[in-house]
């Protein structure tokens, strides 16, 4: 029985990680949506965001205000990146523009440590990181928050989609460009809002991540590990991100704990690479993850 | 039917037998058979969203049909992939040019050539002896029809900053370049203007003639395909309505009716 | 003689098929050869030898291998240092386990083998493209470092940290001084870089591009798609595999995982990018200008010394590096290979450029 606790202590708190994934990944799928880019830059912007986040908190600024300051940095990165990167790209071929995020990652990357400098700051946003008393797991209080602040975020950009008049036209793009132009809808401002709203989600990942791991350059990496959920759970697809990102979570961690109890503590570290295998292995299968929509190819 | 029009055209080279063939609920081709004969050239036609473009997918083995068969050469191979259809001796120009951008007018035919080449990395890597020989034996090929399409002046450009027209000239050459027993044009005269329709008609007609190709070419200008085609099969919404001498077409009620609507 | 085309009759195909059809490039590549092989070692110091040119004509490899599969075929990949690692440890186990061997057969086993992982990691690619074989190929990269670094063997016994290179002997001569190691490594890309450049103009390259520009068409014309992705995996790998090598004996001097991380992957790419997609030059032309790059950044720096530079230089180079890559994409897709074609092509035609 105790054995069976243990097991599902990894699962739960890989799962509850995995949630922390899908907000890195719902920043992907957001741009690749309503653009057709698939935007490598969005675990820099992560770090970016935090970064100016707690050099704020650490100048004794208010935590709203903070919050707010750092909001609207993430607007004008996005509307200085849509000017900048994203329209002398237009009707370039995909390759060339997730290439030139490449780029932009690098270049977020070296800004935020010029102005903010490399060393690794902590976060406290005020949650502990103890367990819950009293019950048969130890579940981190702050893993339960940050999942919970991520379905929240989940939430309210399925009600912004869905509900207001901008997300239904970013919907509309995301379905057919030329079809949204003709009906009067800006592409530029539709891009704009998109790469905005990406900016604050990575923000608010980055908030949660940085709290966890400090806020320092390593926080660009998980975006990596996005990746694989990403393409594990389909481009395009909201609820696959999320999915993905739940399995994710659960799978590396129980093979992680799995191969090193197997091993007596020889082999470790798999969640180093195993996301990635997964998604190979399924894709493999489904070529268009697990929630993606197939393409037909026209000739 | 009126094979005995030019006295040629008789044996079948492609069969193509109740073909059906859908997306999802969308049904694209039903229950659609024709057949295209040595020698001639038999033309497509039928209005937008008629299905002319999937049948020649399907007959290429982009889509492989839900029912129905396809025979070449008597042979059946319904199931084959693009490369092994390509292999058989088909060669195909797409709607909105297939070519490769990037690449020059001689690499583009060359690469058309593809099937007749030997493959050794290593020799191919050190370029000599074998390797150089066959590089200038399929470049002798290529050149002939250069020279077939008056196109020599193109051979250094890369082929996205052609014109439209000379493009699909182009495109026209490395379907030649590969050989075909059958050559399928999918709107060879598409966007072009009067000129270039004439141009493209004799080296259509000139394929036909001199080399003894067999040719199905889907298009829609209606005087071209009258002038051209030995044979008209007439396609709307996925079925077969008409077929025939490009008179009996032409006078033919279905047809009528089916381009100019009910009324 | 002025560098131009006109007034040049071929006389037969081979002729005109030639790699540098025009007799000032083949004067221009003689001379360039000399300066690599003798003015170099002669005249230029042992920092600059090894440092410099060394390292460039290492990356160089490197990025000419990613090129074969990114900028001829359009398969992106992310695992080039990965590729690189295996040729590294391979041809390190092969020198430990069988000495012996010439240290080149070495090499072109640790390529081989690096081959084979590139086969394997390209797979994917018979149902996948785009995005999705890019992350495929993240996958390599993060398996690769994890595989070696986890099981003790591929480091022969030694524990983690670096290892030294066995030393290098070819039929007698020993490789030891800085110089040997520039020759030895100057003379493998040399073979190497020119097996690419008749690799892409001849049957294989024309199926890559083709698949590059338009795989649909591609299939159509007898192309059979994945066997030649596969081997486009396979010979960047290889090319990645045997700079890899090259990196640990010839560079380095020793062997650690730290030098194959995905970072330096990732300046591979930039490198191609800023170079040339799709050119030979451009691999050679790319890898020199992000390599010098940082050199000269921290050398400008070091004029204006304090100890709080170094920490801005590194970010500055961070930043110069990301906004290149953008640049480039927008201004100049075909790169610096296209800059210097650009005025060729001007001089070839000069002074009646109609």
């Amino acid at each position: 029985m105790e054995e069976f606790w243990y097991w599902m202590e990894v699962f739960v708190s890989g799962t509850l990680q995995g949630v922390m994934y899908s907000l890195v990944a719902l920043g992907f799928v957001l741009i690749y949506k309503s653009s057709g880019v698939f935007n490598f830059a969005q675990g820099s912007m992560c770090l970016f965001g935090a970064l100016g986040f707690v050099i704020l908190l650490e100048a004794e600024y208010n935590f709203w205000f903070a919050l707010l300051l750092t909001v609207g940095m993430m607007i004008v990165l996005a509307i200085a990146v849509d000017w900048v990167v994203l329209r002398p790209l237009t009707a370039r071929p995909p390759i060339t523009l997730f290439m030139a995020t490449v780029g932009l990652a690098f270049f977020l990357e070296g800004l935020a440590q010029l102005v903010w400098g490399t060393q690794p700051h902590g976060l406290d946003i005020g949650i502990s990181d103890l367990p819950f008393e009293g019950l048969p797991i130890s579940i981190s209080r702050f893993e339960l928050f940050a999942a919970g602040i991520s379905l929240v975020m989940i939430g309210v950009l399925v009600v912004f989609f869905h509900k207001t008049r901008v997300g239904r036209a970013l919907r509309a793009v995301a379905d057919d460009h030329e079809a949204a132009l003709s009906v009067g809808i800006s592409l530029r401002m539709v891009w704009g809002v998109t790469w905005a709203i990406a900016g604050i989600v990575a923000l608010v990942a980055g908030i949660m991540w940085g709290t966890r791991l400090g806020v320092q350059y390593s926080l660009s990496l998980i975006v990596l590990k996005a990746l694989a959920v990403l393409i594990l759970g389909g481009f395009n697809s909201i609820s696959g991100a999320i999915i993905a990102g739940v399995i994710v979570g659960a799978f590396e961690k129980l093979l992680d704990v799995g191969i090193s109890v197997a091993t007596d503590y020889q082999f470790g570290g798999t969640e180093s690479f195993s996301a990635y295998l997964l998604a190979l292995v399924v894709l493999l299968f489904k070529p268009y993850g697990l929630f993606g929509d197939e393409i037909i190819e026209r000739v | 039917m009126n094979a005995e029009n030019n006295g040629r055209g008789a044996e079948p080279l492609l069969q193509v037998e109740n073909i059906s063939l859908s997306f999802g609920g969308l049904k694209a081709l039903d229950s659609v058979s024709l057949e295209v004969r040595k020698g001639e050239v038999l033309g497509i036609i039928g209005p937008n969203g008629a299905g002319k473009t999937s049948m020649l997918n399907v007959i290429n083995g982009v889509y492989h049909p839900q029912e129905g068969r396809i025979l070449f050469e008597g042979k059946d191979r319904t199931t084959m992939r693009p490369h092994e259809v390509a292999a058989s001796g088909v060669a195909r120009t797409f709607q909105n040019v297939g070519l490769f951008k990037a690449m020059t007018t001689l690499d583009n035919l060359l690469a058309g050539r593809n099937l007749f080449m030997k493959k050794n990395i290593l020799l191919q890597a050190i370029y000599f002896g074998p390797a150089q020989r066959e590089e200038i034996r399929q470049r002798e090929k290529v050149e002939e029809i250069i020279d077939f399409l008056e196109i020599q002046n193109l051979r250094r450009l890369p082929v996205g900053a052609l014109p439209y027209g000379l493009q699909k000239r182009v495109e026209l050459g490395r379907a030649l370049a590969q050989e075909p027993k059958l050559l399928l044009l999918d709107e060879p005269m598409a966007g072009m203007n009067m000129e270039e329709k004439q141009d493209m008609c004799r080296f259509i007609i000139d394929t036909n003639e001199q080399l003894g190709t067999t040719i199905a070419l889907i298009e829609h200008d209606m005087a071209v395909v009258m002038d051209i085609c030995d044979r008209i099969i007439v396609l709307d919404h996925g079925a077969k309505i008409a077929e025939g001498s490009p008179d009996e077409v032409r006078n033919n009620p279905e047809v009528i009716r089916a381009y100019l609507g009910d009324e | 003689m002025i560098y131009r085309q006109t007034g040049l009759f071929v006389t037969s195909y081979a002729k005109d098929m030639r790699m540098f059809p025009i007799p000032q490039d083949r004067w221009g590549i003689a001379f360039v050869l000399f300066v690599a092989y003798v003015i170099i070692p002669v005249f230029a110091s042992e920092y600059w030898i090894s440092t410099i040119f060394t390292v460039v004509l290492i990356y160089s490899l490197a990025a000419i291998g990613l090129n074969l599969l990114t900028g001829y075929c359009g398969q992106l990949s992310l695992g080039q240092a990965g590729f690189m690692a295996v040729g590294a440890y391979a041809a390190f186990n092969f020198a430990v386990r069988l000495p012996g061997l010439p240290v080149v057969v070495n090499f072109l086993l640790g390529g081989v083998c690096a081959a084979l992982v590139g086969l394997l990691f390209g797979l994917p690619s018979l149902r996948i493209k785009g995005f999705y074989l890019a992350v495929a190929t993240l996958a390599a990269q993060f398996t690769i470092e994890w595989v070696i670094v986890s099981f003790n063997w591929f480091a022969a016994g030694n524990m983690m940290g670096a290892i030294d290179t066995p030393r290098m002997v070819i039929l007698g001569w020993h490789v030891e001084s800085v110089t040997d190691k520039y020759l030895l490594t100057l003379s493998v890309v040399v073979v190497l870089a020119f097996a690419a450049k008749n690799l892409v103009r001849g049957e294989i390259g024309r199926s890559w591009m083709a698949i590059r520009d338009l795989d649909v068409a591609a299939e159509m014309i007898g192309i059979r798609l994945f066997p030649q992705k596969l081997l486009a995996f396979m010979v960047s790998a290889f090319y990645a595999g045997v700079a890899g090598a090259l990196l640990a004996f010839c560079y380095l001097g020793s062997l650690e995982i730290t030098s194959f991380e995905l970072l330096v992957s990732f300046r591979i790419l930039g490198m191609i990018i800023v170079g040339g997609l799709g050119t030979i030059t451009g691999s050679f032309l790319g890898a020199a200008f992000i390599i010098l790059l940082p050199i000269l950044i921290s050398n400008v720096a070091a004029q204006f010394a304090s100890t709080q530079v170094t920490q801005f230089t590194a970010n500055a180079e961070v930043m110069l590096f990301g906004a290149l890559i953008i640049g480039f994409l927008i201004l100049e897709p075909l790169g610096l290979a296209r800059l210097w074609r650009s005025l060729k092509d001007k001089l070839r035609l000069w002074p009646f450029p109609y």
